[in-house]
C-alpha cells in the first residue's frame, strides 16, 4: 500500500515512533493474512538495536522510497518507485564463490538465518551531494564471510547485481554497463559496519531500495552499496566496479566519503539532507571515522579516491 | 491564422502560458528534494525557451508567417527570466551566496563555467531588447550583438551535457534541436554566397 506523504516537504518528517506504530498495526494485519512472506512491506523481526546506530532522525519512508538511484529501473529518481513494482525478488539466490573453502548458493531464507537481524540507523551520503538517514534491517556481511571461509589468497570481495533487460527495460538508456558490479577490500568487507540489508523501517526492503538483499557501506558514497545482489565472489585482485568503468576520473574504487576530495564536477564539502532547507557540512568518512579511518592509515586518499 | 497570430489576445495568452512552469513550481509539492526539482525545472525551461526563440526565424520563413516575429522578443526574455531563476536558485539555495565557493565553482568546473557563460551572455541581450535600443544601436549592430544567443544556447547545452552523470538523452535532444536551428541559418547563407 502506498505510504502517506508528509504535507510539508521541508521539515515535517513523520516521527518514527508514530510512523512505526502505524505501520506495525498494518503489518500485523498483513502477516495474519499472508503468513511470513518475504515480499516488500512484510514485517521483519529485529533481534537487537545496534550501538552503531545514529540518533539522528531517520528520513521519512516516503522519501527513502521515492528518491532512488537504481539505474536498472531508470535514471530519474522517481522512476524506480514506479518501475520496480513488479520486480521479481522471489525465489532469490545468492552465489558465494571464488577463493573460499565453502562456496555455496544460498536461498534468501537461509541467508537471513546466518545471523540475528539488527536495526542499523545509518547516514547514507550520495556522491551527488544529498544524504538521508535510513533505519536498515540486516546483518553484518562478516557473518556470511565467516561461513564461506575465505582462503588466504582472497584479498577483495566482488559483488554483482541482478540484471534482466526484460524486467529492466529502462536500463538500456542508463549509459552505464550492466550487470552492476561493486567491490570491497576484504578488510573493508569484514568491518563491523558493513551490512547486508534485507529491510528498512522494520519491513522487507522495498523493491526500489535494492530488494531483496543489498550491501550497505555507510562510510562510502551510496553507489558502493550495491543493490539486489546475486553474486559475491572472493578474489585476489581489485575487482572492476561499474561507476569506475564508466568514468574512472570521477569515481574511484574506494569512494570513501571525503569532504576534502571534490568530485571533478562538483564540491563534496557540503550535502543536503533530504527534508532540510540548508546544506550541512559533509563529514570525513561520513562520520564513521572512528570505526574505519584505520583501514586507510598511510594511504593518500586524494589518489585513492 | 495570420490574424489570429497578430491578435493582442493571442500574445497575452502566450505570455500567460509561458508563466505556467513557474506557477506549477509554486503550487506543487516538489518531491523529496524540492531545490533540485526547482533547479532542474528552471534549467530545462531556459533551454526550451531558447529553442523556441531560435525557432522563430526559421518558422517565419518555412511557414510563410512573418507575423511570428511578434513573439521572438517575449520568448527570448522568458529564456532570460527562467535562466535568472535558475541562476538565483544556484546562488541562493545551492551555494547560499558563499562567494569563495561560487568563484571556485565557476573557475574550476566546466559545467558551471559553461552555464555561467550562457547566462551572462543573455544579460546584454535582455538589456537591449527594447525598440529604443534597436534604434540607438542601429539594426545591423543590434543584430550582430544578438547573435550572442547562438553562443548562449550552445553553452547551455554544454552545461547540461557536463552536468548529467551517464544518461545523455536529454542534452542530446537539446543539442540536436539547437544544431538544426543553427544549421538552417548557416546553410541558406552559404548557398546564397556560392550562387
Amino acid at each position: 500500500m502506498p505510504p502517506e506523504r508528509p504535507i510539508n516537504v521541508w521539515n515535517e518528517v513523520t516521527p518514527k515512533s508514530v510512523y512505526l506504530n502505524r505501520r506495525r498495526f498494518l503489518a500485523w494485519g498483513m502477516l495474519a493474512a499472508a503468513g511470513r512472506k518475504l515480499t516488500a512491506g512484510a514485517r521483519l523481526e529485529v533481534a537487537s538495536k545496534s550501538p552503531f546506530s545514529t540518533t539522528e532522525t531517520p528520513t521519512s519512508l516516503d522519501d527513502i522510497t521515492h528518491y532512488n538511484n537504481f539505474y536498472e529501473f531508470g535514471t530519474s529518481k522517481d522512476q524506480p518507485a514506479k518501475l520496480a513494482t513488479n520486480f521479481k525478488t522471489s525465489p532469490w539466490t545468492v552465489s558465494v564463490e571464488g577463493l573460499v573453502n565453502k562456496p555455496r548458493t544460498y536461498d534468501l531464507d537461509t541467508l537471513m538465518k546466518l545471523a540475528p537481524l539488527e536495526e542499523r540507523i545509518y547516514r547514507h551520503r550520495c556522491v551527488e551531494g544529498w544524504s538521508i538517514v535510513v533505519p536498515w534491517i540486516g546483518f553484518p556481511l562478516k557473518a556470511l564471510i565467516k561461513q564461506a571461509e575465505p582462503q588466504s589468497s582472497a584479498r577483495f570481495v566482488a559483488f554483482q547485481s541482478f540484471f534482466d533487460l526484460r524486467q529492466m527495460p529502462q536500463a538500456r538508456w542508463a549509459g552505464i554497463p550492466f550487470p552492476y558490479v561493486e567491490g570491497l577490500r576484504l578488510d573493508e568487507a569484514l568491518n563491523p559496519l558493513t551490512l547486508l540489508a534485507v529491510g528498512l523501517y522494520g519491513e522487507v526492503l522495498p523493491n526500489q531500495d535494492g530488494a531483496p538483499i543489498r550491501l550497505v557501506v555507510p562510510w562510502k558514497y551510496g553507489f558502493k552499496s550495491i543493490k539486489s545482489i546475486v553474486k559475491i565472489r572472493f578474489v585476489e585482485n581489485q575487482p572492476p566496479t561499474t561507476w569506475n568503468l564508466s568514468a574512472p576520473r570521477e569515481y574511484g574504487f574506494y569512494s570513501n566519503v571525503n569532504p576534502e576530495v571534490d568530485h571533478p564536477r562538483w564540491s563534496q564539502a557540503h550535502e543536503r539532507r533530504l527534508g532540510d532547507f540548508f546544506k550541512r557540512d559533509t563529514l570525513m568518512f561520513n562520520g564513521y571515522g572512528e570505526q574505519v579511518a584505520s583501514l586507510y592509515a598511510g594511504m593518500d586518499l586524494r589518489k585513492n579516491y | 491564422m495570420r490574424a489570429w497570430i497578430s491578435a493582442k489576445t493571442t500574445k497575452v495568452a502566450v505570455f500567460l502560458l509561458a508563466l505556467v512552469p513557474l506557477a506549477w513550481l509554486a503550487t506543487h509539492r516538489l518531491g523529496p528534494n524540492p531545490i533540485e526539482t526547482i533547479t532542474h525545472s528552471t534549467g530545462d525551461w531556459t533551454l526550451r525557451f531558447l529553442v523556441l526563440t531560435l525557432a522563430v526565424t526559421p518558422l517565419r520563413k518555412l511557414l510563410g508567417l512573418p507575423e511570428l516575429i511578434r513573439y521572438r522578443r517575449m520568448l527570448g526574455l522568458f529564456a532570460f527570466f527562467y535562466g535568472t531563476l535558475h541562476f538565483m536558485t544556484y546562488l541562493w539555495l545551492d551555494k547560499f551566496f558563499d562567494g569563495a565557493e561560487i568563484i571556485k565553482d565557476v573557475a574550476k568546473r566546466p559545467f558551471i563555467t559553461a552555464g555561467f557563460t550562457g547566462f551572462v551572455l543573455l544579460i546584454p541581450l535582455a538589456l537591449t531588447s527594447t525598440a529604443a535600443s534597436i534604434r540607438r544601436l542601429g539594426g545591423q549592430r543590434w543584430r550582430r550583438l544578438h547573435r550572442l544567443v547562438y553562443v548562449s544556447a550552445l553553452a547551455g547545452v554544454a552545461h547540461y551535457y557536463w552536468q548529467v552523470k551517464s544518461d545523455i538523452r536529454g542534452p542530446l535532444l537539446y543539442f540536436a534541436l539547437i544544431a538544426a536551428l543553427l544549421l538552417w541559418r548557416i546553410v541558406p547563407a552559404s548557398a546564397r554566397a556560392s550562387s
